[in-house]
């Protein structure tokens, strides 16, 4: 199955290592993962201000080069797939604003694409029953803790991919690996996202929340799908043992790294080194690399 | 505190403003409180997020100087727990745009620390430009 593909500026950069095992694992899986010839950023935020056109601008047009190139779009960063899918809802259903874009941008879009993450193609298209039975290593004796964030699941009524309270899709997804997945409190509390340009105390407590909840659970690892949440998970630990006494690091992973390690792939790519918490010594005592 | 109440200040310049580029009707929150209750900045605002949306819809323009405005990472918990439907975020966010539009940038890049700007992930520095910057 070819899928058009949208990377964005952190998978291409900050983040090469989910971008690689993301592309990899789905290759594996036969999902072809196409990148969109032309592509720019999609604004890292949807508008909230009504009267705020111009920040649909960047999306509308990477929807509109994707019906260019074909009628899916996939995402594999939380906060893209959020913006292109709140966008493309807001193009179908908000004829006035529609009518202005078009204009301004000189194209006609409508909101055709249909717009996935790539948790969705392999809940939809591979199933995690059938997941399970290609996974080459099981991550047997690993204890992780799915945290979802906030924008993958939340306005509900708009992104619609798992229950905005009680998620299952990240659950499932590492139970079919075969790691031992945990219960947890914080599993859709914020992390603190963009507050860490402004604030970052009050980030280092949210993100702490989190952690503190994902250990207490007996967590080894966090595991996500969000560049952002990633950031102020895993670069503030340094700070968090040196505020909270008795504070234990723990690594934080994309889903895509776990999935390609249990499809067996080779992970030199993945980025495990390039984590402020070294992942490896972990991933290595349950003899995977 | 004693507040003189008015319905030229309750229905006044300053929550048009907010509600038309909220797309939010201020009087659809009877108060519950649901949204502070599940806040999970709450612990460092200096009024809690009902209480910034009360004074909005009592027409007092001390909304714009709480900074709870600023400490709204946009989550969503709120919106998502409303039993009114209220999309605070966005409300929240037209309470930011006001000040923005009219006094500027919250945020000085430039000042920020090298090794954070270096390490930190473009969605970052794009999505607090985007919530900081006029």
């Amino acid at each position: 199955m070819r899928y058009l593909y949208f990377p964005g500026c952190t998978l291409s950069t900050k983040a090469k290592g989910f971008a690689a095992s993301g592309e990899a694992s789905a290759r594996a899986l036969g999902i072809d993962l196409v990148e969109l010839s032309q592509w720019n950023c999609c604004g890292a935020t949807f508008p909230l201000a009504t009267d705020n056109l111009l920040a649909l601008v960047a999306p509308t047009r990477i929807l509109l080069n994707a019906q260019k190139e074909g009628n899916h779009l996939v995402a594999l960063c939380s906060i893209c797939y959020h913006v292109l899918k709140r966008t493309n809802r807001l193009l179908r259903e908000e004829t006035d604003k529609r009518e202005k874009l078009n204009l301004f941008i000189e194209e006609e879009y409508r909101g055709e694409v249909r717009v996935f993450h790539l948790l969705e193609l392999l809940r939809e298209e591979i199933g995690f029953e059938e997941l399970s039975e290609r996974v080459q290593k099981r991550l047997q004796g690993l204890r992780v803790a799915p945290y979802y964030g906030c924008l993958l699941l939340r306005p509900f009524q708009e992104i619609g991919l798992d229950d905005p309270e009680e998620p299952r899709i990240l659950d499932d997804l590492l139970a079919s690996l075969g790691c031992e997945v945990v219960e947890f409190s914080h599993k859709t509390e914020c992390c603190g996202s963009y507050l860490a340009m402004n604030s970052s105390e009050v980030t280092r407590e949210l993100s702490y929340a989190i952690l503190h909840s994902a250990l207490a659970s007996g967590a080894q690892a966090v595991v996500t799908s969000c560049p952002l949440c990633h950031f102020n998970l895993d670069y503030r630990q340094g700070e968090m043992a040196a505020h909270y006494p008795g504070f234990t690091q723990i690594p934080v992973l994309y889903f895509t790294q776990l999935l390609g390690l249990a499809l067996g792939i080779e992970s030199e790519t993945f980025g495990l080194a390039d984590h402020h918490v070294d992942p490896r010594p972990l991933l290595a005592s349950k003899g995977l690399k | 505190m004693r507040v003189r109440l008015s319905i030229r200040e309750t229905r006044g310049e300053f929550v048009k403003r907010v509600e038309e580029i909220s797309g939010q009707e201020i009087l659809a929150c009877n108060q519950c409180g649901k949204c502070s209750a599940g806040c999970p900045a709450a612990m460092a605002m200096d009024l809690l997020p009902s209480q910034v949306l009360r004074l909005v819809q009592l027409g007092l323009e001390e909304a714009l100087t709480s900074e709870t405005i600023w400490l709204c990472a946009s989550c969503l918990t709120c919106l998502s727990r409303c039993p009114k439907g209220v999309d605070l975020p966005r409300i929240m966010e037209a309470l930011r745009q006001l000040v923005l539009r009219k006094e500027g940038d919250r945020l000085e890049l430039s000042a920020l620390p090298a090794d954070f700007l270096s390490e930190a992930p473009q969605l970052a520095i794009i999505a607090g430009s985007r919530k900081y910057l006029s």
